[in-house]
């Protein structure tokens, strides 16, 4: 008998190409390398500086995401970038994937998207894969069973021009998540317990893997919220075991194999799992039945707390300077949060489960006066989708903005921003100062959460316009 | 190539910004990041607690002091979480910065900081509060030892992975080391089915 292995060992186990020593890291094989116009130009002028090409064109995958305009173009076609250099950007990267062969889910694709919504909706993202992408929230394709997470500049350009990154390797926690979730809550709620439970640097160093029978039961959009976020509690990435859910979910998707074959890979991945005695460096556990939905209250993602609770009051220096940011004294009910914008989307919440949440709650009812809510699909089959089930109608219907796919107002780099002062209820990743635009002031929430917000106007506990069916 | 510069002893004064959790969006918000290079983003580092809307100055620090003499940043708990970046220690350095002291420092921020030879230079609480409580001073940073000397004359060893620092040492190039390695590549490509 081998020693019991994790899902992290198997996989890391099984890319390196050389082992770490006490001087070197490891040579780890990326599978899949996803490239966006932000991170990417630098490293691709390193490529051309040394005469390089990319050396594995069909393992690269490339979109247009965080400086794109979510308007339509105007009839001349003419895109209203937010600035001269932001249409550079874009069109650096087109240049760049032509002289390299990449592929390019450019404007006219109908796989567009934001880079972490679009590699599992094609299948480009598989269990058992590593998964990089110059980009903090790669974490997202951890969902799969992938080792998948965000890199600099110069490892992309390392990706682009070997294929391979020195890496070493981080420790292990794992993180049981036991009970079940009440009627109402979601993945982006454990989410943010986990990283409130964990604090913002509470994973450094670790791969975290989720497990438990509240990941299981989690649909593998909750799952992707969940890994999403793995990165704001400082982790390297974060895992869950890929099982029948993740099987049916990729099933037929462009990239993974077909028929037969499918079958086959499936039965692969679902070995995977951590085996029985497997050790982790680290192991924790939260009581997933005490989950509540939550927001955030300061400016860091792991400065939340469920809504019923209210704001909490300051318990050091860090605090006060947060709760001063946002307008807070400490101790107030949420209803205080008087909210200005709302915005749906981002790579954490821009998938179908998400934008089906949110329009359950706004059906029927109207966005309170004096908010904006901006509903930004995750990429453009999400935007088809959506249209096909008559989501965009809800939204519209009820006073909210449906916008074309991209990252928007999560990094507030293409134009769609917050102003300052203003209070916006986000699905997004980041509450940090300034994220939103400078000055703006975010409560991290999920979709349910921040369309309630949308309706009452002020942060509001989503179950008040659920029918829970009764436990 | 990074814009790297022999930094393997200097000494120099700091600056300190106390605050926790500086994250990369402080050090630069997501609106510079539409650049197509690495250069003068220096002008732009902390762009929202430097300077107004209108572009004039705030009272801050980093606008009052010589860059030049200035080569050591000394910031509160978890510097650099947030977003991947690395146009944050491109930043940095343009400013003028050598090395970041903190008690700690965010793992992609750490490693992007590494690769451009801004160092990365993690403290106990100890020594971060007789730096934070004398901020006048200059201190000493000697990689080839990785020992930082404070004015009282403390020193402290502090930790570089080892790769890192031999790079940053040997002036050893982390793509070419990769890139002498692509026959190892190719044998694991081919033993695991993953040719192209």
């Amino acid at each position: 008998m081998s020693k019991p292995k994790s899902l992290f060992e198997k996989v890391w186990e099984r890319h390196i190409v050389e082992e770490e020593g006490a001087d070197k890291p490891a040579v780890l094989y990326i599978d899949l390398h996803l490239v966006h116009e932000v991170t990417s130009p630098q490293a691709f002028s390193e490529l051309e500086a040394r005469g390089l090409k990319v050396r594995r064109p069909d393992r690269t995958f490339a979109t247009l995401d965080h400086s794109i305009p979510t308007l339509a173009p105007d009839a001349q076609g003419n895109r209203p970038y937010v600035t001269a250099q932001a249409k550079t950007q874009v069109e650096t990267l087109e240049a760049n994937a032509a002289n390299h062969g990449l592929r390019l889910f450019g404007y006219d694709a109908e796989n567009r998207g934001v880079v972490h919504v679009i590699g599992p909706e094609m299948g480009l993202t598989q269990p058992g894969f590593t998964v990089v992408c110059g980009d903090s929230h790669t974490s997202t394709h951890g969902a799969f069973g992938c080792i998948a997470f965000g890199i600099g500049t110069s490892e992309v350009g390392h990706v682009l021009a070997t294929q391979c990154l020195a890496q070493r390797k981080p420790k292990t926690m794992r993180i049981n998540i036991t009970g079940a979730l009440q009627p109402g809550v979601t993945g982006k709620d454990v989410a943010l317990t986990v990283i409130n439970t964990l604090g913002f640097s509470g994973g450094t160093g670790y791969a975290l893997e989720y497990a438990g029978p509240v990941i299981e039961a989690l649909d593998m959009e909750g799952r992707m919220t969940v890994c999403n976020l793995s990165i704001e509690a400082g982790a390297r990435c974060g895992m869950i075991a890929p099982d029948q859910k993740t099987v049916e979910w990729l099933r037929g998707r462009q990239y993974v194999p077909q028929g037969a074959a499918y079958d086959e890979a499936a039965a692969q991945w679902l070995e995977l799992k951590s085996d029985a005695g497997a050790t982790f460096d680290t192991e924790i556990t939260i009581d997933g039945s005490a989950i509540e939905p939550m927001a955030t209250w300061g400016t860091s993602p792991d400065q939340g707390a469920p809504i019923v609770r209210g704001v909490p009051v300051a318990a050091n220096e860090d605090e006060e300077r947060a709760l001063k940011y946002m307008g807070f004294t400490g101790g107030e009910a949420r209803e205080v949060e008087k909210v200005d914008v709302v915005f749906i989307g981002s790579c954490t919440n821009g998938r179908m489960a998400d934008l089906r949440a949110a329009a359950a709650i706004m059906k029927g009812r109207k966005v309170a006066p004096g908010v904006r809510a901006l509903i930004v699909p995750g990429s453009e089959w999400v935007r088809v989708e959506a249209e096909k089930e008559g989501l965009h109608e809800v939204f519209l219907e009820a006073g909210a903005e449906w916008r074309l796919p991209g990252c928007s107002m999560c990094i507030a780099m293409n134009g769609d921003f917050v102003l300052p002062g203003q209070l916006a209820v986000s699905t997004s990743n980041r509450n940090f100062e300034g994220r939103q635009g400078p000055g703006s002031r975010t409560v991290l929430a999920s979709p349910a959460t921040a369309a309630a917000s949308a309706i009452a106007g002020h942060v509001a506990d989503p179950r008040q316009f659920m029918q829970l069916e009764s436990a | 190539m990074s814009n790297q510069e022999p930094n393997h002893s200097f000494s120099s004064r700091i600056v300190v910004l106390p605050e926790a959790n500086i994250d990369t969006d402080q050090i630069i918000p997501a609106r510079f990041l539409t650049t197509t290079t690495k250069a003068g983003l220096g002008k732009v580092a902390f762009n929202d607690w430097r300077y107004n809307a209108d572009g004039s100055n705030k009272p801050h620090i980093l606008n009052e002091i010589d860059a030049s003499e200035h080569r050591v940043l000394v910031a509160g708990n978890n510097l650099g979480c947030g977003s991947s970046r690395e146009h944050a220690p491109w930043a940095l350095m343009d400013y003028g910065f050598k090395a970041v002291i903190s008690t700690e420092i965010a793992d992609i921020f750490k490693s992007n900081s590494l690769k451009n030879g801004l160092l990365p230079v993690v403290v106990s609480p100890d020594i971060h509060d007789k730096l934070t409580q004398n901020p006048q001073q200059r201190v000493t940073i000697d990689l080839e030892s990785c020992t930082l000397t404070l004015e009282d004359g403390t020193a402290v060893t502090f930790q570089v992975e080892a790769f890192a620092r031999q790079c940053l040492l040997e002036g050893v190039d982390a793509m070419g080391w990769l890139l002498k390695r692509l026959p190892e590549i190719e044998a694991y490509e081919q033993a695991n089915n993953k040719a192209a």
